[in-house]
Formats: C-alpha cells, structure tokens, sequence
C-alpha cells in the first residue's frame, strides 16, 4: 500500500527525516514511535501529500507522491497534531463542508455525515461552534473529518495527546475498529498505546529509522534475556541453596537474591530468550518442598527498548546483555 | 504542490471553500466593522460635497473611496492565510483534494464578494445624487469599475502579503505599504526623471483610475489591473505551494 523508499527531508538547514525507506502493507495499523522532534510529524507531513520529501520518493496505492498527489489526498484521511479544525463553524456544518470540499456526493455526503455522527458519538454537540468543544469531542469530529469520505488510509499524528484517561480509551476503541479495515498509520510517544493498537512499529529517533517490528518481535529482539521474578514464602528456608540449586535449571543464566519483602525471599532471575522456565522452577520448588509464593515472567516492554534506542546507544550497550 | 493538472484547477470545491471564506467573515466582526469604517467615512465626505460645496456629485466620494480602500483592503486580506498559518489549520486544507489555486481563487473571491457588497451600500449616495441633480453616467460607472477593478488588484496582492507571515499585523502592514507605494507614485512625478516618469505614471493606481473616472473604458486601464491581480493570486499560490514546515 505504502513504500517508503530512501526518504530524506530537509528544510531551513536542519535535517527532519534521514534516509527513511520501510513499507506499509494494506490493513496495518503502524504506529510511529519516537520523542518529541524526532521526525514523525514530518514523516507524516510528506505521506500526507503536504510537503515533498527533499529526496527519496513515497509510493502510495502505486502512486507517488510526487507527481499525484491530488489522487492520492482523495483517498487519505488526515488528523494533524494540534487538531486544527475550524472554530467558528457548528460541528454539524463542519462535517458538512468537509464533505464538500471532498467533493462527496450530496446524498452520499448526507449519509456518511449521519454515520460519522454515530461513530463519533456527536450528537450531543452538533449545533456547538468548534470551539466551544472539549478536547475530548473536539479530538472526536477531528477523527470524523478524516474518516467521512471512506478512505482507505488513516494518517493520524499523536490522536491521544492531551486526553484524559476516559477520552484516551474512547479514541482507542475507535481507532481499533477503523484499523480492522483500513490501513492506519498513527504516531505517539506514548508507548502503551503503541501496544494497544498497532500490528507494528516503527521507531523513529533523530530522523533515522532505528527499529521496525512487530511490538513483541521487537521486545524480544533487542533483549538477549527474559526476567523471572520467584519468591518463596517461609522460614527454614536456606536462599544459598535455593540460589544454587535454581542455577541448575535449564535456562538460567543468573540468580541474584533481592532480600526479603512482606515475608517473602525473592529473586531475580536471568532466563535465556526461547526458554521458559518457570515449569521446571515450579517442580524444582515442589520436590524440595519449598513454599512458592510468586513466579513471574517478565517480557521486556516496549518502553526497554525505546529507552535503550532512543537515549543513546552506548549507554544501551553498557548495560545491556552481553550476547 | 506544484504538479497540478490544469484540468482540476476549477472544480465544484472551490464554492465549499468560497462560502467557508464568507461565514469566516460574517461569523467574526471583521466584516461589520470594515464595512462600517468605510461607509462612515467614503458617507462623511459625500455630505460634505453635497452641504459644503453644494455639489450633488460623486466625484469626492470616488476619490476618497480610493484612499480608504489603501487601509481596507489589508484589513480585509490579512487574515486570509496567515489565520490559517497561525492555526494550523492550512496543514489540514492542503491535505485536502484541492489545488493551491482554488485555496487561493476562492479566498480572493471571498474577499471580493465583501468589497461588492460594501460598495452596494453606496448606491445610497448614488440615488441621492440621481434625485438631487443629473450625475455622469459614464463618470458613476467608469468610478465603480475603478474601485471594483483596485478592488481586485488590492486583495490580490494583499492575498499575497498574507501568505508571507502567520501575524495578521504584519500581513497587513506589509499590504498597507505596497498600495500605498502604487497608490502615492503618480503624485511623485515631480520629483522624477522625465526619462522614468511614464512608467511610474503607468505602474500607479491613480493614473488608471483617473482615466476610468472620466468615463473612458480603455483596455490598457483593465490590463494595468488585471495584470496585478493575476500577479498576486499567482504568488500567492506559488508560495503556498513552497510551504516546507
């Protein structure tokens, strides 16, 4: 749907985007990650047809968009970063014109305007300016203005910044039922969501392109090991011998003890990546008749690696495993 | 962009876009207020004619009409695109399926459709002259044109300031300065070269203006203004199309 080839961006003498190429495959949802300033809007500004790229090229539905770019904007739907929608205009009216200017059909437009009122839940604030709208509705009739003509591509720049709690849920929601159809691209640099709602990722730092993955793909590719947290509950219970006896299990690398909390003994344990362990954990426990309390293995989040790409990568290689 | 398919120049969007322009005017105060300062005023200088002088004429009224049309036409163009600049809302309509062009042509068509509409409230002082005394014809009609066809040129070219900056002062300012400039050169002839005088006759507002008033429709006057409206809207969309952030 989307290719991406060797895309670099430049303007006012700084460097926005360096020599980015990936490829989107229709019906992704792809989540662009990356801090603040690291090149996603503009990513995003060149694939919405608003800016060329310096050079490189961008292919969309077989089209670039360079040279097709009115083709190509007819087919998008777009959600800029700070929503800016048009505040002196009635919700109602606002879909309306948005219609129009797609160049909808007036039926057609009646229709999807209605089904947009529905799926974005505006009833309540049809005949409201714009601007009189909280965040939260004003982040629901932007998602309307992108989606009301049907197209096949969603491109929607950090749709939850500024959300509360409830209002974040509600965009997701939202966002998880169009991407079961559509293609969607969304950028954030908050990491659950990227765990919420995209197929795959994209890690963006300094207008470079440093990870491409599947979330749990990623995850496991850029560590080395897993961790298991074990606890054992009691007295005559000796934590050298447990220490020991844990190292013989197959797929542990390290034990380190981590002292007492609420009553239980606890370590940390180092599990080789395909391996889990906590099976044999359990039956070793069991034999030796010591009370297991916990025993949990944890994957490495998202937010691991984005810290381990994105703050520097030599810091990353210090501490990370030595594989 | 810039590759655009000449075809889609003109399409039906351009009217969303043009009545978009229009409520934008009529929703904010911007509309009442220049209309008002300008019919107070062009209507201030009428009656002056008519009780001071004891003309029943139209004459002062054209003239002054031009004047004020130097500070109105930049209060009406400043918004134009850098509101949409300032907003971020321009990111969100060249994402849209519409040209530069239409974005630009149906801006400059708002704008005009103010000014008309400001001019017909005018006419009051025309059926007053009708009724009072037995005006040009050729003069009234040459003197509206003038002010339609300035009218064009003005919000042109200040529809090219507002591309330049997203502060609705500076836009403003700036057009301020270039009407003023075309609207002063012909009363700077003195001062100039023979040699050069001419051109600088020919380039200002006034020359033009003066020869339509007299009732004489000549082609090089439409051409003068024509030529400078077509000037602005093209680099209007032209630095539209340049946007980089």
């Amino acid at each position: 749907m989307i290719s991406v080839e060797r895309m670099t961006k430049r303007y006012d003498g700084i460097l926005a985007v360096d020599d980015i190429s990936f490829e989107v495959q229709q019906g992704e949802v792809l989540g662009f990650l990356g801090p603040n300033g690291a090149g996603k809007t503009t990513t995003m500004k060149i694939l919405t047809c608003y800016m060329p790229p310096t050079s490189g090229n961008v292919i969309i539905g077989g089209k670039s968009v360079m040279q097709h770019s009115l083709e190509i904007r007819q087919n998008l739907g777009y959600l800029p970063e700070d929503t800016p929608l048009y505040n002196f205009m009635p919700v109602l009216e606002y879909l309306h014109f948005v219609g129009q200017i797609r160049g909808l059909d007036p039926a057609y437009q009646r229709k999807r305007v209605g089904e947009m009122i529905e799926v974005c839940g505006l009833e309540d604030v049809l005949h409201r300016d714009v601007r009189e709208l909280s965040r939260g509705y004003r982040q629901r009739v932007g998602l309307a203005q992108a989606l009301i003509h049907d197209p096949d591509l969603i491109i929607l720049d950090e749709p939850t910044s500024g959300l509360d709690p409830n209002q974040i849920a509600q965009i997701r929601t939202m966002i998880h039922e169009f991407g079961r159809k559509k293609t969607l691209i969304l950028s954030t640099h908050i990491l659950p969501e990227v765990q919420a709602t995209c197929d795959r990722v994209i890690i963006i730092n300094r207008g470079r392109l440093v990870a491409d993955g599947r979330p749990d793909e990623l995850a496991s590719r850029l560590h080395g090991f897993q961790k298991v947290r074990i606890g054992f509950a009691g007295e005559g219970f000796n934590a050298a011998e447990a220490a020991a006896a844990m190292r013989t299990v197959a797929g542990i690398c390290s034990v380190e003890s981590c002292g007492t909390e609420a009553g239980l003994e606890l370590f940390e344990l180092e599990a080789e990546k395909d391996i889990d362990p906590r099976l044999d954990l359990f039956r070793m426990a069991a034999e030796k008749g010591w009370p297991l309390a916990e025993l949990h293995l944890e994957r490495s989040t998202l937010e691991d690696i984005f810290r381990e790409l994105t703050v520097g990568v030599e810091q990353a290689v210090a501490t990370g495993p030595a594989s | 962009m810039s590759n655009q398919t000449v075809t889609s120049i003109v399409s039906g969007n351009i009217w969303a876009l043009y009545r978009k322009e229009l409520k934008a005017y009529f929703n904010s105060s911007i509309a009442y207020v220049v209309m008002t300062v300008f019919l107070l005023m062009a209507g201030w200088f009428f009656t002056l004619d008519i009780f001071l002088v004891g003309q029943a004429t139209l004459r002062s009224f054209f003239e002054v009409s031009r004047l004020i049309f130097v500070f109105f036409i930049p209060a009406v163009t400043m918004r134009l695109l850098a509101e949409e600049m300032a907003s971020g809302s321009l990111e969100l309509l060249v994402t849209y399926p519409v040209t530069d062009v239409e974005i630009v042509l149906s801006k400059w068509l708002a704008a005009m459709t103010l000014l008309t509409i400001t001019l017909a409230f005018t006419f009051v002082y025309l059926f007053t002259v009708i009724i009072l005394g037995n005006p040009d014809e050729g003069a009234v009609f040459g003197g509206y044109l003038g002010l339609l066809l300035m009218g064009g040129a003005g919000c042109a070219l200040g529809l090219f300031t507002s591309s330049l900056t997203r502060n609705q002062v500076v836009a403003f300012v700036l057009a301020f300065t270039v009407l003023f400039a075309l609207f002063m050169l012909d009363n700077l002839l003195m001062f100039m070269p023979a040699s050069i005088g001419a051109l600088v006759e020919y380039l200002s507002f006034g020359y033009h203006l003066d020869n339509l008033s007299r009732g004489v429709i000549d082609s090089r006057d439409l051409l003068y203004f024509s030529s400078l409206t077509v000037l602005g809207l093209a680099l209007a969309s032209d630095r539209l199309a340049d946007r980089r952030e």
